[in-house]
């Protein structure tokens, strides 16, 4: 952090920066608010307002969330946060540990079929999922992996693979090659040199990619809700749809929800960009 | 920090396997429904008091309900029985998912005649008829003197007339459902007798000018969906309100003093308004109809004594009518006549074509984008061309040849290559990079290319799920040629995609402008605040978008969004009157809308990505570039973009395509309105797959259409580089990434 004393801004400068991102934070947050007063407020407000209003404000709606239970009395809701969070976290692990090789390979070796690889990989994500997702269906019921969060798990990753590709070829392209290089003429093999030095320095971009598809998997819920036949295994997605009925639509537990669901992501994101900053800051990247 | 790793993955697989299913000895008996609350709670408290065998009782989100059905129960996995409305039960029967009621329906029961007609299907019964929903008249005390005696009759019913701002009877005017009731009162329904398209004609048309009167004198909102007909009515601004049982389930604890009452009789129409009757129906399925515990658990769950249960705690009306109503619940007497004067819900597989044409010309007609009859002729159109039969079955032979023939051109090209002087050497070369990518690529192609390639080939097929025929292209011909209509009409699909591509580059172009710029800001070292602008700036983000979006189309709600509160301050602040937009009854509005809400969804993407590959950039660099004197345009044009451009492209094709693809934004906010007009590709995929009577091949020919139409978009850019920097006689252009760098420059 020693950098910041040597660039001089003036105090004009940065009272107008500043002021360029709170008017970005109050766009930004403004429809969320909205949110925040449905989910807190006990009935609507039916006056056009320009600010959200909390009418009778009332933590029913989230209780009503957090309270769920089944018909045996078990928690139900601590089961989705605890499913929600580790299909997520395991869609990230799986999907990163799959990826990285295969960004790396793009970004380093020529091979036979790399470029009808890439092409395809691209193609993957042109077809829209209405279309895959019976065959899906019927693939993971063959696999015996139906109803089951590892199966679930395994659509996330695949799906996250080829975004997770890219942005990490793109990561590997940006770290100068000599630096595996130096570390092959010391003694390791490729591989090593790989594990030891090509990937400590990529780590910010392995983190960032890492978050795509934990967010992917995290929000996802047409896939969760063909796929798992358990309330005990739905993920928290699944059991917030279940607010909106045919005619009977409960949006104030929807948005109360929606703001629990976020949390645990914001609390990611906090710690996975102050990882970023550590990236820089430590000059991993420059080598 | 290995350690910590460890334990993560040990976690996480400990998560994964755990079970809580332990082996029992009897065979549960499973029960899938869609309630919540109240319905629910008596229901979990009926299986809990059958003895028969374990129950598992499993609550479904209404969304998902029937696509899951259909795909779970043929396979086996499905419920032994479940709890649906029984319009689907037509199409359950086709599909082979429901099985005759048989004796579990209690021998003696009665039930109401329209709830057991709902059920008969050619002369047998599939499912125990549980309890009837239909529309009401609600009216607060407060506000209404006494009984209405007609429609006309409201405003004398008043106790005193009511203040401005507020409404004489809100109801979901622009709902099929809803003004399915009154199109009855006028004689006329939504599916004729012969299963043609109903809501046409002078009665259908009287019904819509009967709306448009009383929306033009302030009596009712012009565009309440349920919620805000809930809030206008418990807030006292609506003194008459027609809605279902789930309005008093909303009104529950409050203190609103309120009556339920039968619709009564439209003068002008001459009769009474006929809403629909859903008869919630218990439905067995093969599997379970075949096991004498489950229809036990049936009879169980359509007793007397759980209808009186289902009445006095969810206050549901029950459809057996040998059930005494409680006597001190006047809305339960009330839901009880009105079902006498409703319509059973046809269960004709024609019912489900006719909501999207019928809703679509219903707000078309009271946005006053047509005359009520233009409207109408345009939806039955419309619904004929959705219900015009499947093309013809045709001959596989050509496909069998031409896929031969590729397969053949495949392995000759295949050999040609491998015949190749070096192709020995390259192979051995490519076995260790091979290595790195086999487990990602066995992966991608399991899950991602085997769904992809068989839901493609659903596109040359027709017809009905269960009777699907093999058709060739005829789908792609029907789609391409606009089915016989002009080419550039409403819902064509050249039309659909200029609107769709106009969706994807302003969505791009503001993703990246907006998401740059920010991320760009948030790298400065100078900022003191970074921690909390980059956790509130992704927040759009961090929310789930399917509640932001719903949050979006609240604040462009003409009577009642935000955007007619701003405009309404803006009015004051300078003095003059502007008329509150209506955004979605125009094409440019309600596109902008979609617009809006989709950039605020997307650029948090964009800026962390700027952000993550701003980190990668040195600092020297920019420091170099300082003291050399360039401006900070210069310095971020000719330094900075050259240096994120790497990570910045697969990130923006990907979000151009993914942005193509982007199916809720548009269905949420705008839902196509106004007429379909801005609806998207994959939009109008979705609709031909879940709303038009589930024709999936149409559905997966729009979804291999789309995809086309990407791989070509995608290379096109890098053709023309490629062509450009031949004839700049730059050789050996690198290969592997060239579509996607050309696709974002």
């Amino acid at each position: 952090m020693n950098h910041e004393g040597k660039e001089r801004v003036s105090w004009l400068e940065a009272a107008l920066t500043n002021l360029v991102m709170v008017v970005a934070v109050a766009l930004t947050l403004y429809p969320v608010l909205w949110v925040i007063a449905l989910a807190l407020s006990k009935s609507q407000s039916p006056e056009p307002r320009l600010f959200p209003v909390i009418v009778d404000r009332t933590t029913l709606h989230f209780e009503e969330v957090i309270g769920s239970h089944d018909a045996s009395g078990a928690w139900l809701f601590a089961r989705w946060v605890l499913n929600s969070l580790a299909v997520a976290a395991a869609t990230a692990v799986v999907g990163i540990v799959l990826a990285v090789p295969a960004g790396y390979a793009l970004a380093r070796f020529d091979f036979v079929g790399k470029a009808a690889g890439v092409r395809a990989l691209l193609a993957s994500q042109m077809f829209p999922t209405v279309a895959s997702l019976i065959p899906l269906f019927f693939l993971l019921h063959a696999l015996g992996l139906l109803n089951t969060r590892s199966g679930l798990v395994l659509c996330y990753a695949a799906t996250a693979i080829p975004f997770a590709i890219f942005q990490l070829r793109a990561a590997f392209e940006a770290i100068p090659p000599d630096l595996e290089e130096a570390a092959m003429v010391d003694g390791a093999t490729r591989f090593q040199a790989f594990l030891r030095v090509v990937l400590p320095a990529a780590r910010p971009a392995i983190a960032v990619t890492g978050l795509f598809a934990f967010m992917s998997a995290y929000n996802e819920f047409i896939l969760a809700a063909t796929l798992l036949g358990r309330e005990d295994m739905f993920t928290l997605p699944v059991a917030l749809q279940r607010y909106v009925g045919e005619h009977d639509q409960n949006w104030p537990a929807f948005a109360a929800g929606a703001i629990l669901v976020s949390a645990p992501v914001m609390a990611l994101f906090y710690l996975v960009q102050r990882h970023l900053v550590a990236g820089l800051t430590a000059g991993a990247v420059k080598g | 920090m290995l350690r910590g790793w460890r334990a993560l993955v040990a976690t996480l697989v400990a998560l994964l396997t755990l079970s809580p299913a332990t082996a029992r000895a009897e065979e549960p008996i499973r029960l899938w429904h869609a309630y919540r609350g109240a319905e629910r709670s008596v229901l979990e408290t009926l299986v809990a008091s059958f003895d028969g065998a374990p129950v598992e009782p499993l609550a479904l989100p209404y969304d998902a309900f029937a696509a899951k059905l259909q795909a779970a129960v043929p396979l086996g996995d499905g419920p032994d029985l479940f709890i649906d409305a029984h319009e689907r039960l037509a199409d359950y029967l086709g599909r082979g998912i429901v099985a005759p009621a048989g004796d579990a329906l209690e021998p003696g029961a009665r039930f109401s005649a329209p709830a057991l007609a709902a059920v008969t299907l050619g002369g047998t019964v599939y499912g125990v008829p549980l309890s009837q929903k239909c529309l009401a008249l609600y009216y607060r005390t407060d506000l209404v003197a006494r009984e209405p005696t007609s429609f006309e009759d409201f405003d004398a019913a008043l106790r005193a007339p009511l203040p401005p701002g507020s409404y004489l009877f809100a109801y979901e005017s622009r709902s099929a459902y809803a003004h399915a009731a009154i199109l009855g009162a006028f004689g006329a329904a939504l599916l004729g007798e012969g299963d043609e398209f109903g809501m046409v004609g002078p009665k259908a048309e009287a019904s819509i000018d009967f709306v448009l009167a009383l929306i033009a004198a302030g009596k009712v909102p012009e565009s309440a969906d349920g919620a805000l007909v809930t809030a206008l009515f418990k807030s006292g601004k609506a003194a008459f309100a027609m809605s279902g049982p789930w309005l008093a389930s909303d009104l529950g604890e409050s203190n609103v003093p309120y009556r339920v009452m039968v619709l009564p009789p439209i003068v002008a129409a001459g009769d009474r308004p006929r809403p629909l009757l859903t008869v919630e129906t218990l439905s067995l399925t093969p599997r379970g109809a075949a096991r004498a515990v489950v229809r036990k658990l049936a009879r169980h769950l359509g007793s007397r004594t759980a209808a009186e249960e289902r009445m006095r705690i969810a206050r549901t009306v029950s459809a057996r009518s040998d059930v005494e109503l409680p006597p001190d619940d006047p809305l339960l007497g009330a839901f009880h006549e009105q079902a006498r004067f409703a319509v059973p819900m046809p269960t004709s597989p024609a019912m489900r074509a006719t909501w999207e044409p019928a809703e679509k010309a219903l707000r078309k007609a009271l946005a006053g984008g047509a005359t009520p009859g233009a409207a109408l002729s345009e939806a039955k159109r419309r619904f004929d061309d959705v219900r015009r039969p499947p093309p013809p079955p045709a001959s596989p032979t050509p496909l069998v040849v031409v896929t031969a023939l590729l397969c053949l051109a495949g392995a000759f090209q295949l050999l040609r290559k491998s015949r190749a002087a070096d192709f020995r050497a390259r192979l051995r070369a490519s076995l260790n990079p091979y290595a790195y990518v086999a487990l990602a690529t066995i992966a991608v192609t399991l899950v991602v290319f085997l769904p992809l390639i068989a839901g493609a080939g659903v596109s040359l097929f027709a017809g009905q799920p269960g009777s699907l025929s093999y058709v060739g292209l005829a789908n792609f011909v029907d789609i391409l040629s606009a089915r016989g209509g002009p080419l550039f009409d409403t819902g064509s699909f050249y039309l659909v995609l200029l609107v769709t591509l106009a969706w994807t580059v302003l969505n791009i172009f503001f993703h990246l402008a907006i998401g740059m710029f920010l991320g760009s800001l948030l790298a400065r070292p100078s900022m003191r605040l970074r921690g909390f602008y980059r956790v509130a700036l992704i927040v759009p983000w961090a929310v789930p978008n399917y509640v932001t979006a719903l949050a979006w189309k609240g604040m462009f709600h003409r009577q009642f969004g935000a955007m007619t509160a701003l405009t309404n301050a803006l009015g004051d602040l300078f003095g003059v009157t502007i008329e509150p937009i209506a955004w979605f009854a125009h094409f440019s509005t309600a596109f902008g809308a979609n617009v809006a809400t989709n950039v605020w969804l997307g650029f948090p993407f964009m800026m962390v990505v700027t952000v993550a590959a701003l980190t990668s950039v040195p600092r020297e660099v920019l420091e170099a570039a300082e003291v050399d004197g360039a401006t900070r345009w210069q310095r971020f044009f000719r330094v900075t973009l050259p240096m994120i451009r790497p990570s910045l492209l697969p990130a923006t094709l990907l979000g151009a395509i993914w942005t193509f693809n982007m199916f809720n934004v548009v269905f949420l906010v705008s839902g196509g309105d106004p007429d379909g007009k801005t609806d998207i590709l994959v939009s109008e995929a979705y609709r031909w797959a879940f709303t038009r009577q589930a024709q999936y091949g149409y559905a997966a020919a729009y979804a291999v259409l789309i995809f086309l139409l990407l791989s070509g978009l995608t290379r096109l850019p890098s053709l023309i580089a490629r062509r450009r920097s031949r004839d700049r006689g730059a050789g050996g252009a690198p290969i592997a990434f060239e579509a996607a760098e050309g696709g974002a420059a």
